[in-house]
This record gives C-alpha cells, structure tokens and sequence, in this order.
C-alpha cells in the first residue's frame, strides 16, 4: 500500500551521507510519521499503541526490580517486601510492575476483541493476527512467571499447578514434569529458572512485535467499516493524526492505571500471596489471576472421562484448544464482509461470546461447588459456557459465513464517513 | 552430505546437555528415606510427613472410614481399588498415601471432608474417599500410595 518513491529527502549532507548506508531516518519518516492511515479508526484502535506502551513500561520496571531481587527460595519473598518498603520509590515501581500486568492483559483482551468484531483476521491479514495469537501465548507465559518470583503461597501453588498440565500428556508426562520443575516439587531450582525465563521473554515479546507490526503495514490497517482503502482520500498519515489520537488513548489508560498504583496497589492481588510459599500446605482456596479465569474455568469444568481420555488430558485439551483455536479463525470464518457492523446475525452471537467470555472469567473465580441456580453449580453450568466458547468458533463462524445476509457494504471509507455526517 | 551428518550430530550433543541441565541434580535424586512411627496417631487423626519433598498423609481411620471404603462397589469408582489394595494386611486402619491430587498436583485437605469422608482438593474441587480414591472431580487417579514396610507393629519406613 505504500509509496516506496518516498516523501523523505534528506535535508543536509549528514544525513545524505547516513540515507546511502543505512535509510533508518527514511524508515521512520516513511513508516512512523507519513504511513498512510484509514481516516475512520476508532478508539478501540488506539489499543495497539496503549499495548506498545504496556510492554515498554514492563521491560523498564522489570530491568529496575531485577536489580534488587533475589531468585532463591528462602530469599525471594522477603526480598519483594524488602523492595516494596526500603527500596527508594520501590513501592511505586513494584506497584507499577504487578499493577501493569492487569493493564497489559486488560488492554490486549480489547484488541483481540476488537479484531473479533471488526474481522481483523480476514485475508489479507492472517499472518498478523497470528502473530497476534503468538503474542498473547508469550505474555501468559511471561505472565505466569512473573507472578511465581515472589514465592508467595499463591506463587508456589500456581507453579505447582501450571507445572503439573505437562504431567496429563502422556507416556514423557512424568520426566517432563520433573525437567520442567527441575525436582520432584516445585522448590528453588523452578524459581531460578522462571525468574531466568521472566527476563528472556518480554524481549522475544518486542522482536514478535516488531514482526506484527511489519505485518500490519504489509496491508495496512483494517478499519471499522472493513472496506478496503480505495484511495489516498480514505487515508491520512500516522502522524500527527494518529500519534495524537494514541497519546490521548494512553493518557486516558494511564488514570486508572495510575490510581490503582497509587490508592491500591494490592487490590488485583490475593491476600494468599502474602503469606510466603508452604510446600506442604495448600491455599483454603486457589484462584489464578483475573486474566486467567476464563481459562482456568474451562480447565476446570472439564471433569469427566471422554472414551479412553482422562478427565485431567481432557481438561488439559480443552485449555490449550481455546487458545490454540484462535489461530484457525481466520479460516473458519469464511464471510467476505469484515465489519460485524455489517453482519445483523454474527453481532448477536459476537455479543453473546463476549458475555460467555466475562461469564467463564466469574465461574474461574467462585467455587466448583458454589450453587448458580436452582440445584446447579459452577461445576455444571461453567460447562455450557466452555460449550458455547467452542461452538462459536467451530460451528457458528463456519454457518454464519454461508447463511448469513450481510447488509450493503459502504462503497469506500470515505462514504462511510460523510454518509454518518448526514444522518 | 557427511559434513552435514557430522553437524546434526555436533548439534544433538551441544543441545543435550542445555537440556539435560534442567533435571533434577543428583542431590535431589539420591532416593531418602523417612521412618515415622504410627503410634502417637489416635483413632481418626492424621499427619503429613515429608518425603522427598513431597507431603505423606498418614491416616489413622475409624471403623466407620474403613466401612464406608470396604461398602462401596469396586464399579461405582473411576480407578478402581479395593480398601486391602490400599492398605497393608493387618494394618488396614493405617492409610498411608502421598498427599498430592492427581490433578494438577495440590495439597487435598483431610481426611473427613467432602462427601465421602475422605479428601478434598481445594483446587478443582476433586473429591477423594475414605481409602484415598478418587470419587468425584476432575482427577483421573486415586491418591498415590508410596513404597512403604513396616518394620515393626507400628512404625513404617517410606522409601
């Protein structure tokens, strides 16, 4: 989509000289300031660079507390405290650190949602939702690492847990388990080794990015209407429009970001994880980050035997299936329109997976015993939900895209945005 | 071609050890073993001993417990074991079994929880009978029993 004749030309002779051996400053201006932008993006495209920023405030603060914590067992709790309290600033860093991973994952659910809605996964832009896909398995990961360090005893029981789905596959199930913990429990080895990993991945995270972000400017980003770009009408550059839209979507992120941080650093915690890791005594009760809910109720409500598959490898199946799954949705929904905005059945069913999705987040949270309605529980009723996760994907994308009646599509972005304007 | 095969193999054997390093050393490995002595256990009560890292439960059943267990039809359970499968002869009032759910590896609580007077997993919601066996939940097992003798009357050796 874009005009590599270029609309850079180098102002003095530095930098005509720097332009014939390494074109960085034409790279940016080309692809940072004047790329060619959809002029109808909405907020919920400001995401992608609230996510840029997200990921540039974890490395920073992440590179600060390395620097006063200590990966051993019997050290690594009283270290954090010792970071919360005595480390100049410490407290707000830390805070800013653990608070930032609610962010992040917050701000990453509405961009995979958006993409949902708005069929950002459509040809031409699977390898960039694929990637996207790639992107969030590396940030659960990081995710769940992150969170072992403090060796608390929410820490210790989620690395016992985690650890144990690669026990459920079987046959190596048992050695790997114990290659991945490096004992038979999880104990001082597994902490060094996560906090290593902790500080590997959020680096593959930024070279994954860069390759998204090469992808989305391979096509161009898709817009709310789902229309191609027809001309430079429907267009205009990344800068200054698009850098301050983004700002002022970051800014706004940024406040209740800041007043969590500030007023209640512990609020998105358990109170579990203050009390330091006990090998021999499991939590009254063990609940998993909010981010992991939805998918900590599907593992969970996964109780039964299916033919000659344990309820444990069936759990296991369907937790790594949800995720997987995502990397088939541009194949399985096969409509040519984008937009749900044009699509009068898919946004009924789109809604409906968006309440299942928060449903599945509560029912992670509450006990499997713990009564809904009548004489059901959780345990029950979290298996509709995890029923109706799949079916949308693999029943309901595939038939909407052959039944459904979409309705006229605008002829370019342009029409769209004047044709609002008169109504 | 043999520069090739000379390669995958140089490859192999640099890889091996950067994955092997993440075992369990032989410091873990070397196998203890841990003696207890069951007498100090009243009727009912039970304690976690620590073998290898990992929690012993050590239960003392009453008669209703090991009634309970031996009533049940071996075809109502998912992995079915009778109770003297379990226990060892002559001391079937003393379970001994690891502590660990067959799930995802949690500390079940016990015994006389649930419903079935045995084990309950705080996690996912397993729940284990009077002999240790998984009756409800998404644990595929019954609580693992660990190679244990006894050495005399009352004490046992595991390991």
């Amino acid at each position: 989509m874009t005009e590599h004749s270029g609309s850079y030309t180098p102002s003095n002779g530095l930098e005509k000289w720097l332009d014939d051996r390494l074109p960085i400053i034409r790279f940016s201006k080309e692809h940072l300031m004047d790329f060619p932008t959809p002029k109808n993006l909405n907020y919920w495209w400001t995401f992608g660079g609230i996510l840029a920023i997200m990921l540039v405030i974890q490395i920073v603060t992440g590179i600060v507390l390395a620097m006063h914590f200590t990966p051993q067992a019997s050290m690594a709790f009283d270290s954090v405290e010792l970071i919360k309290r005595d480390v100049n600033g410490g407290r707000i860093i830390q805070a800013v650190h653990s608070t930032g991973a609610s962010m992040f994952f917050l701000a990453v659910y509405i961009h995979i949602f958006r993409g949902l809605f708005f069929g950002s996964y459509k040809a031409p832009r699977e390898i960039l939702w694929m990637l996207g896909v790639l992107i969030l398995l590396l940030m659960m990961a990081t995710a769940f690492f992150g969170y072992v360090l403090p060796w608390g005893q929410m820490s210790y029981w989620a690395a016992t847990v985690i650890t144990n789905i690669f026990a459920a596959i079987p046959v190596v199930g048992d050695p790997l388990l114990q290659l991945l913990r490096g004992g038979f429990a999880v104990d001082n080895p597994t902490l060094n080794r996560f906090f290593s990993l902790h500080y590997l991945l959020p680096f593959i995270i930024a070279a994954v990015v860069v390759l998204h972000i090469w992808a989305l400017h391979v096509p161009g980003n898709n817009n709310p209407v789902g229309v191609d770009v027809k001309s430079s009408r429907d267009t205009v550059p990344f800068h200054p429009y698009y850098t301050m839209k983004d700002l002022f979507g970051i800014i706004v992120f940024l406040i209740p970001f800041a007043w969590i941080v500030f007023f209640a650093p512990d609020i998105l915690g358990h109170t579990d994880n203050y009390v330091m890791a006990n090998p021999l005594v499991t939590p009254p009760e063990i609940v998993p980050e909010w981010y992991f809910l939805p998918f900590y109720a599907i593992l969970r409500a996964i109780d039964f035997n299916l033919l000659f598959i344990n309820s444990k490898l069936l759990g296991v199946m369907f937790f790594g299936a949800s995720i997987l799954i995502l990397f088939f949705v541009p194949w399985l929904d096969r409509s040519k329109v984008r937009s749900g905005t044009f699509r009068p059945q898919f946004k009924w069913f789109y809604w409906l997976f968006v309440i299942n999705f928060l449903l599945l987040m509560w029912y992670g949270a509450q006990p499997p015993a713990q009564v809904v309605l009548m004489n059901f529980t959780v345990a029950d009723v979290s298996k509709l939900s995890v029923l109706y996760y799949f079916a949308y994907f693999i029943i309901i994308l595939p038939l909407l895209s052959v039944f459904e009646t979409p309705r006229p599509l605008p002829a370019s972005i342009s029409e769209s945005v004047l044709g609002a304007a008169r109504t | 071609m043999a520069a090739g095969a000379v390669g995958a193999v140089g490859v192999g054997g640099a890889v091996w050890p950067l994955i092997n390093q993440l075992n369990p050393d032989a410091s873990v490995l070397a196998l203890s073993s841990v003696e207890f002595d069951l007498a100090s256990l009243t009727e009912g009560q039970s304690v976690t001993i620590k073998w290898r890292g990992q929690p012993v439960f050590a239960s003392h059943r009453t008669a209703k417990q090991i009634a309970e267990a031996k009533a049940v039809p071996l075809s109502e359970l998912r992995d079915p074991e009778s109770d003297e499968d379990r226990t060892k002869p002559g001391h079937e009032q003393y379970l001994i079994q690891i502590g660990i759910c067959t799930h995802l590896g949690c500390i079940p609580n016990g015994p006389d929880q649930g419903d079935f007077d045995g084990w309950l997993c705080p996690c996912h919601g397993s729940q284990y009978d009077s002999a240790g066996r998984i009756r409800k939940g998404p644990a595929p097992k019954n609580l693992v029993i660990p190679p244990y003798k006894f050495t005399s009357d009352t004490k046992i050796q595991i390991g």
